[in-house]
């Protein structure tokens, strides 16, 4: 039975209307309200269902972040993880720390706690990277199966319906394999009030990127976050000859 | 299990569900304590049985509604 390794993001809760720091160097992340990616918590449904089936022994969810991250492994450990660990990296070294980052963590744990499939959500909904699966197989050296839409288990291989660009693929990978969640691959349950409550009782890890060995210095500056620009105000016309005038006006024909 | 522990555990379910509501904790809070109150005085065990199964109904259309959002929400965001 498989070890499966599912890592999860704390990310602003998709619902807030994210706000841009005046001096252009973030989004304002204080007082406002966090959950964990909407991607990942489908990726622990899938590791919840794999064990569901027997297809899986056990499952751990990492995070890497600040000291609340542990709010989002528990809400994992809720869902149906067994233990989580928490790789602290706060402050500044958070805000530079990259998919290429966590993906050396991810290999690491990956192979210290001889993970059979590494799941991970295909992107998170704050920094859109759509990276951190891709480059944890190419660190392992393991397959991946990004942008899964079904996967079905078979003896050391796992079919995967993938979401393409208008439509699907379907292909056979060796375990272990990287997988990385799309949206359609399940609904994931809501963390139930007891399921909370024992939660808090599974135990969480806490490691540093040092005692893993893996080197977060940065590897960019972000120089500016801005605002996406204003959609500009439509106006109605009165007949066919002011728009057709409007049009030749902005020599659109 | 005592009917009188299933109710509180109901409420309490409730509450917790409530936090993500739409139109806002306190909104959910007040109606939710308004219904429980009303039906205090209830004492027919069939009847309670009969409000507690709704409760569970609400449970599941609540969590329906929040996972729908989210699914919205996110389809229009990265797949339109």
């Amino acid at each position: 039975m498989a070890r499966v390794l599912v890592g999860v993001k704390r990310v602003i809760d998709y619902a807030v209307k994210i706000r841009v720091k005046p001096d252009k160097s973030g989004v304002v992340t204080d007082g406002v309200k966090h959950a964990m990616n909407p991607f990942d918590e489908i990726a622990i449904e899938e590791a919840v269902r794999m064990k569901e089936k027997k297809l899986a022994s056990e499952i751990i969810a990492v995070s890497c972040g600040p000291p609340q991250a542990q709010e989002t492994i528990r809400t994992a450990l809720a869902m149906g993880a067994d233990r989580g660990i928490h790789v602290e990296v706060a402050g500044a070294e958070y805000d530079t720390l990259q998919p290429i980052h966590v993906s050396k963590i991810l290999a690491k744990l990956a192979q210290d706690e001889k993970a059979d499939i590494v799941i991970v959500g295909k992107q998170a909904i704050d920094d859109d990277a759509n990276q951190t699966a891709q480059m944890t197989a190419a660190v392992l050296d393991w397959p991946a199966g990004t942008f899964c839409s079904k996967v079905e288990h078979g003896s050391g291989e796992l079919t995967i319906t993938r979401e393409v660009d208008g439509g699907l693929e379907v292909i056979k990978v060796k375990t272990p394999a990287v997988l990385s969640a799309d949206l359609r691959l399940n609904e994931p349950r809501y963390a139930t009030l007891p399921n909370i409550m024992k939660a808090k009782k599974k135990p969480i890890k806490k490691v540093s990127p040092k005692d893993l060995g893996v080197d977060t210095a940065p590897r960019i500056d972000i120089i500016s976050v801005e605002d996406p620009p204003v959609r500009q105000a439509g106006s109605i016309l009165p007949d066919v000859d002011a728009l057709v005038a409007k049009l030749k006006e902005g020599g659109h024909i | 299990m005592a009917q009188r522990t299933k109710v509180i555990e109901l409420y309490k379910t409730l509450l917790h569900l409530g936090k993500d509501y739409p139109k806002g904790y306190t909104y959910f809070r007040t109606n939710l304590k308004k219904i429980f109150t009303k039906n205090k005085d209830e004492n027919d065990p069939q009847k309670i049985e009969k409000m507690l199964e709704h409760g569970q109904y609400v449970i599941k259309e609540l969590e329906a509604l929040y996972m729908l959002r989210k699914y919205r929400t996110l389809k229009k965001r990265y797949y339109s």
